[in-house]
């Protein structure tokens, strides 16, 4: 019996797109078309980069050129308040003023060189600390059974299913005079005065570990773990003892994880600025609270540009450090 | 000193001598895991083996039969859960990996990658605190005896898997250790590579004098290395001999089997004199004439074990009333240097017979289809009542 008219109909209604589709990619229009795209290097591939690529442009790109304008220009009352870099003049002229005096001031002024080898100073310590920390939890969970790893990496990665600043205040409910520990201390009778915690160097070092901690875990953890177990077995049968065996196999090849997760807390950290104001002393002096006080308390943008400016300047060789030996940890491989 | 292919094995058999004490002494070794009591796993099962110096032993059996278990246990990776192991006299218990006269040469070579072949080869002396000079000169020795020279600054990853292998010998040798353990030492290396090293590794054994143990899944290579093999089924030795006795005189029908190709006939003992024993057999038309005696209990059933090569096809009835068969040939294998031929029986069942190739024309070949028959002489079968 043959099949309703209104299902025939639609089945020939639904095969239509599909005809025509085919008949017009069939087509010598498309087809022409489609093969000069190809050429002039718009595939679908080149598409779908194309889209990262453009939000890269106008959001990174594209701002940091502004930046970099604005940095060689100079502050005046007005809306925005720096002078046009880039000027019409007399309507055939176009005049390029080059400021180069806020450059010159920064290497003038004592305060932002300080400013920039403390961030460095503190960037570093801090790195070093979270090594310090961070590879043996790295390493136990590496060597932990299957079952552990899991659990013990959602435990490193769960803080941040929480706001960062809302941590940050949480340390300094426990590091205030009035704070979590110093009541605990007080009140078990170990110590009569609160000990001052908050808003020194040693409370701004707390929050950067602290917040940094598992950007070192994570990539030294990726590379302890792809480690062949097979090559401690070699050096402890050949008259190694265990700690040696660490120290001259697993140590070694866990250099690449060692210098991504340091980077990765390295460069951020150098450009941290709420955690050196909230928990900060007024004497720790970090290159983004100069940032974002030249910025916001001196509305004088030409110069915090330029300090912007030099900021990425600075970290720029270690990013390319940073870039290269991913693309070996990538390519490379020879530990199995 | 090149070995000569007859004489894989050392010419002394000190297992035979009553008076010589065995180098490694493994005395009721068992290893359980898992949980304690009876429901553990056992890996190894009461085992016991004498090891004398200078031998290459070889455990020689399937995937979990546990042979690589009792290595790990005499290189100080695992210990027993019950027995002990004495390596020159010296109990092993509780000794570990580091303070064992024992170095180990792993299957994957486990070289470390990140160091050079000399960094890899110096890596055992450089434990024990060897000055630098000596260090040099031992280095220097041991790669010119698994000809390595000139490769001391390649890293492994620039070499081939013989090399590899070189290396990772070379680094377990060069602090004389009385005992080498290799765990299956030939496995990834393709087959012409894999017969010139068996070779070179036994020239090396004899010119150096280290007793090796090997483990190895591989008969080919059990054979031609031992100097004795140690079968081992589900955690137990199940026998132990030369690479002769053990294929010429298997004791089991797990041994007959797995050594090599076997033709196996079950059947009852119906004449047994201490020469010979005459057996029946469902599977074959004329009575089995072994010319051997068996010790078995009257009217038990045996199984007789005759080995591929140990057969002959012929066109014509062959003489004698006793250990021949007629069949037709099923399958031809061709080999070059042999054919495989598999004939079924009138009683169905399927015997694998081996020939060499001695004709070089077609003519006076056997082809498929063919009736044939199937005969043996009396000493070429073993009796096996287990």
């Amino acid at each position: 019996m043959a099949a309703p008219s209104y299902v025939t109909l639609g089945e020939r209604m639904s095969a239509q797109p599909g005809r025509i589709l085919n008949a017009v990619m069939r087509s010598q229009p498309y087809r022409s078309s489609h093969g000069l795209l190809r050429r002039a290097g718009v595939t679908g591939r080149g598409i779908v980069i194309a889209i990262p690529w453009l939000w890269l442009l106008l959001f990174f790109l594209i701002p940091f050129v502004i930046v970099l304008k604005i940095s060689f220009s100079e502050t005046q009352l007005a809306v925005p308040p720096y002078m046009p870099v880039l000027d019409w003049v007399d309507h055939q002229y176009l005049q390029v003023r080059l400021n180069m005096g806020n450059f010159l001031f920064l290497m003038k002024d004592p305060l932002y060189l300080d400013a920039f080898l403390s961030s460095l100073k503190v960037a570093s310590l801090s790195t070093v600390l979270c090594l310090l920390i961070g590879y043996p939890m790295a390493y136990g969970i590496a060597r932990s059974n299957t079952s552990w790893r899991h659990i013990l990496l959602l435990l490193v990665i769960l803080p941040f299913w929480t706001s960062f600043l809302v941590r940050v205040y949480a340390w300094m409910g426990l590091l205030r005079n009035n704070g979590v520990i110093n009541n605990m201390l007080m009140s078990l009778g170990v110590i009569h005065e609160p000990i001052v915690m908050l808003q020194t160097d040693f409370a701004m070092y707390i929050g950067i570990v602290y917040s940094y901690l598992p950007f070192m875990i994570l990539p030294l953890y990726s590379n302890l773990e792809k480690h062949d177990q097979t090559l401690i077995e070699a050096a402890v049968d050949l008259g190694s003892r265990p700690f040696r065996a660490f120290l001259q196999v697993t140590l070694p090849l866990s250099i690449p994880g060692v210098i991504a997760g340091a980077l990765l807390v390295f460069i951020p950290a150098v450009g941290e600025f709420v955690i050196p104001r909230l928990l900060g002393g007024t004497d720790s002096l970090m290159i983004g609270r100069v940032l974002w006080d030249e910025f916001f308390l001196n509305r004088d943008w030409p110069v915090a540009s330029a300090v912007a400016f030099c900021l990425l300047i600075i970290l720029v060789l270690p990013i390319m450090v940073f870039q290269r030996y991913q693309m070996q940890e990538a390519g490379g491989g020879s530990k199995r | 000193m090149a070995p000569t292919a007859a004489t894989a094995a050392p010419k002394r058999e000190p297992w035979k001598d009553r008076e010589a004490a065995p180098y490694i002494r493994i005395d009721q070794v068992t290893k359980k895991f898992g949980a304690k009591g009876d429901e553990g796993f056992v890996a190894v099962n009461h085992v016991s083996l004498d090891i004398y110096r200078g031998e290459i032993f070889c455990l020689l059996g399937g995937s979990g039969c546990g042979k690589t278990t009792l290595l790990r246990m005499l290189a100080g990776f695992e210990e027993p859960t019950a027995g002990r192991v004495f390596i020159d006299g010296v109990d092993m218990a509780g000794v570990p990996p580091y303070e064992r006269p024992v170095n180990m040469m792993f299957q994957s070579y486990a070289l470390f990658p990140h160091m050079t072949v000399e960094q890899n080869v110096v890596f055992g002396l450089k434990q024990e605190g060897v000055p630098r000079t000596e260090r040099a000169l031992r280095v220097a020795e041991m790669l010119s005896i698994v000809k390595l020279n000139g490769y001391e600054k390649r890293k492994p990853h620039q070499l081939s898997g013989g090399q590899r292998q070189r290396v990772a010998l070379a680094r377990s040798l060069i602090k004389k250790p009385k005992l080498l353990l290799l765990d299956e030492p030939l496995g990834a290396l393709d087959k012409k590579l894999r017969e010139h090293t068996q070779f070179e590794l036994v020239s090396i054994q004899e010119q150096l004098g280290v007793t090796f143990v090997v483990v190895t899944h591989d008969q080919e290579e059990a054979m031609t290395l031992a100097s004795r093999i140690g079968v081992m089924n589900q955690g137990s030795i199940v026998q132990v001999g030369t690479p002769r006795e053990i294929y010429e005189f298997p004791g089991t029908r797990f041994v007959a089997d797995f050594i090599g190709n076997v033709n196996l006939f079950e059947g009852r003992i119906v004449e047994d004199e201490p020469d010979h024993v005459t057996i029946e057999s469902p599977e074959l038309s004329a009575p089995i004439y072994v010319s051997h005696g068996v010790s078995a209990p009257p009217d038990a059933v045996v199984w007789t074990a005759v080995r591929p090569e140990k057969m002959q096809l012929s066109r014509e009835l062959p003489e004698g009333q006793y250990n021949r068969v007629s069949g037709t040939i099923r399958e031809i294998a061709y080999m070059g240097d042999m054919s495989i031929y598999l004939v079924q029986l009138e009683s169905g069942k399927t015997v694998r017979v081996t020939q060499p190739n001695i004709f070089r024309h077609a003519d006076e070949r056997l082809t498929r289809d063919e009736p044939v028959w199937v005969s043996w002489h009396e000493s070429s079968a073993v009796v096996v009542t287990q």
